[in-house]
């Protein structure tokens, strides 16, 4: 019997240790997953899956980055001179162009288009300046006069140097992240700039100054206020904060960075607040008397002592806000208007990381580029919030050191 | 003089301050109230939507919203609670439980929409259980892990260690003093920290949006396998994407006021709880 119970004992004793390490293993989950499927991006060829870039066999050129290949098909690039060619006009040849050119008979239309490939191939081969978008499985068999151009992948340097975000375009969809990454900074930001002021203060007066039925009512109150539904809050935003910005800016619309900011530093609030209270509370209260034995008043112990005092539990509480600000999803979607270009000015319209993701990932198929590269955002998601907690976790520690 | 009259006018603007907080939340809590009282009554909250969702009520996502907190708690809880009596009872104070809280910290530091991201790659489509209860439970479930985690913990550890020697020192085992001794005491606490958990899963968007959310469905579901509607993805859907976003407003409001309501009511559920036991706490 003592040694069945012993069994018993050990058996939950080792159950209970391998469930300690539940969240180890979710977060390794999380980043094998995300990793996995995000850095199948950089092996996913720059031009849209199935279809391939033929240009004329004279032709220089051999590779083309995702942009330039966006540029020459919206006529921005109409010259091969200017990516290191010769001197030559581009012409563009999409594949549909090959029925204008030649009869359903000529091209083979009653024998499965059997006769296509090759015209494909004299038209490319007739003409120096040509670039065609073919899809793979016409492409041309005979290769005299036609030169594929050699499928590049996106790479690092697209992805995070990229300015454009068009997921769609065709030929060559543009990953590029910078719009969104720095949207979502910004928001963040100009959040923690709102929601500091507001937080510290009231901070400062739930730690010295509010009496015990004033701290029974503001402290729910904050609780309440972080526990809100973000979505809840997006609605707010879009039916009370939208408008009410369009107006008093005089905007054409009422959907800008600046309302995300906005929403943001309300929702971040409990996090500074909390925070910030904690470390407040923490200062020692030999600081305080000895401060206020000098003759010093209140305030002056306030922001020459427990402030200073409390400075890295202030800074810890800042890192927190702009994590809780940079992860937000729904609100930031609802309000910001999800327009993405590099934020210049407060009250235009912007995108964030998060929010591309929720709006994209439901039209993005699985395996496809797109899919990988939202997988890759999420990948860039991660690490930034993973750097905050540490950093936040870092200063915090230093609060307890300086402590003791 | 004048240290005290910058003094007053700096506690001023503190009270200030404190006020303007109040304020926003009652102006939230309000406007939502104000707009959405009058949607709600028994037809809203039984129906399924009718006109392309612009009238009838909101009860598929009702129901859905249950079935994902039931589940996701059913993942949580039960391994949340063991781990946290993991780390407060069996592992001291090493650098293991260091370690283990610091992963719990971070777990609990990551946006929501990765969460989103992860569940869809492992749960729907690697495990291949397409978007269904069961893969948004887990993912929810995972996303609360960390506050099961430390409500548990908090709870565990403020029972006294002398409870524990007592009951050691009886004869009895550890793992009999922590069924029979620690868990009684610490359960108030520890539902209070499941009732939190049911507040925070209720209101989650993100993490169902490719897990288990749908559009439209007005059937309620019959398996862990079905999709279902949820509260939260609903309001964002009739919020930004119906056909007819201006007649589909008040279903909106509704559909904000009902999401509140839990909201409310989880926490002052908690704080009663957390009151009433406390004290029973103390004067034993």
């Amino acid at each position: 019997m003592k040694r069945f119970r012993r069994i018993v004992e050990k058996i939950a004793e080792g159950m209970l240790t391998l469930s300690g390490a539940v969240t180890t293993v979710t977060i390794l989950l999380i980043v094998v997953f995300l990793f996995r499927e995000g850095l199948g991006l950089f092996k996913s060829p720059a031009v849209e899956k199935g279809y391939a870039l033929c240009v004329n066999v004279a032709n220089p050129v051999d590779r083309l980055t995702p942009f330039q290949i966006k540029q020459i098909f919206d006529y921005a690039i109409v010259n091969w001179a200017e990516l290191g060619g010769k001197d030559e006009a581009i012409e563009l040849f999409r594949f549909d162009d090959i029925f204008s050119r030649y009869s359903d008979e000529e091209l083979g239309a009653e024998n499965d288009y059997a006769l296509l490939p090759d015209k494909l191939g004299e038209v490319v081969a007739s003409s120096p300046g040509i670039i065609a978008f073919l899809p793979e499985e016409y492409l041309p068999r005979d290769l005299k006069g036609v030169r594929m151009l050699r499928s590049e992948h996106i790479t690092a340097g697209d992805f995070f140097g990229g300015r454009e975000w068009i997921p769609t375009a065709t030929p060559a969809p543009q990953f590029g992240t910078l719009p969104l990454l720095l949207g979502t900074l910004w928001v963040s930001i100009i959040a923690i700039f709102i929601a500091l002021p507001l937080g510290l203060g009231v901070a400062i007066y739930l730690s010295e100054l509010a009496n015990e039925q004033t701290r029974k009512l503001l402290k729910p109150a904050i609780e309440l206020l972080a526990g809100i539904p973000s979505v809840v809050y997006g609605f707010f935003g879009l039916v009370v904060l939208v408008p009410l910005v369009q107006k008093a800016f005089g905007l054409p619309v009422g959907e800008t960075g600046f309302t995300g900011s906005v929403i943001l530093a309300i929702m971040a609030l409990p996090t500074i607040i909390t925070v910030a209270e904690d470390a407040m509370r923490n200062t020692p209260r030999a600081m305080r008397e000895a401060s206020l034995a000098l003759g010093a008043t209140h305030w002056q112990t306030i922001y020459r002592v427990i402030v200073p005092y409390a400075k890295s539990g202030i800074s810890a509480a800042v890192v927190l806000g702009i994590g809780r600000a940079i992860g937000e999803t729904m609100a930031v979607l609802m309000v910001t208007g999800n327009a993405a270009v590099i934020p210049k000015t407060l009250f235009a319209p912007l995108r964030t990381i998060p929010a591309t993701i929720a709006a994209e990932l439901g039209e993005a198929p699985a395996g496809g580029a797109h899919y990988q590269a939202l997988f890759m955002l999420g990948c860039i998601l991660f690490l930034i919030t993973l750097v905050i907690n540490i950093t936040a976790e870092a200063i915090s520690k230093r609060q307890h050191n300086k402590g003791l | 003089m004048s240290k005290h009259t910058g003094q007053n006018i700096a506690f001023w603007i503190f009270r200030l301050l404190g006020l303007i907080v109040v304020g926003i939340l009652l102006w939230i809590l309000g406007f939502i109230i104000w707009n959405g009282i009058g949607v709600i009554d028994w037809e809203f909250l039984t129906e399924a939507p009718t006109d392309g969702m612009t009238g009838g009520g909101i009860f598929p996502a009702i129901v859905g919203t249950c079935c994902l907190i039931l589940g996701s708690m059913i993942v949580a809880f039960p391994i949340g609670v063991m781990s946290a009596i993991y780390t407060t009872e069996y592992a001291g104070n090493g650098r293991v439980v260091r370690f283990i809280r610091i992963m719990t910290d971070n777990l609990g530091g990551i946006p929501s929409i990765i969460f989103g991201l992860f569940g869809m790659s492992l749960f729907v489509n690697t495990l291949g259980w397409g978007d269904s209860i069961l893969a948004g439970s887990f993912t929810l479930g995972l996303l609360v892990l960390p506050l099961v985690i430390r409500t548990t913990e908090e709870a565990l550890k403020a029972i006294p260690d002398s409870f524990r020697t007592g009951s050691l020192a009886l004869g009895a085992t550890k793992l009999q003093t922590i069924r029979r001794v620690v868990l009684p005491m610490a359960f108030p606490n520890i539902v209070t920290g499941l009732i939190l958990s049911i507040g925070r899963v209720s209101g989650e968007t993100a993490p169902i949006l490719f897990t288990v959310a749908a559009y439209f469905l007005p059937k309620l579901p019959t398996g862990i396998f079905d999709q279902v509607m949820a509260l939260p993805y609903h309001l964002y859907v009739i919020a930004t994407s119906g056909t007819d976003l201006e007649s589909a407003r008040p279903i909106a409001y509704g559909t904000a006021l009902v999401l509140i309501v839990i909201v409310l009511i989880m926490n002052i559920l908690a704080s009663i709880l957390r009151r009433y036991f406390g004290k029973k706490v103390k004067t034993n």
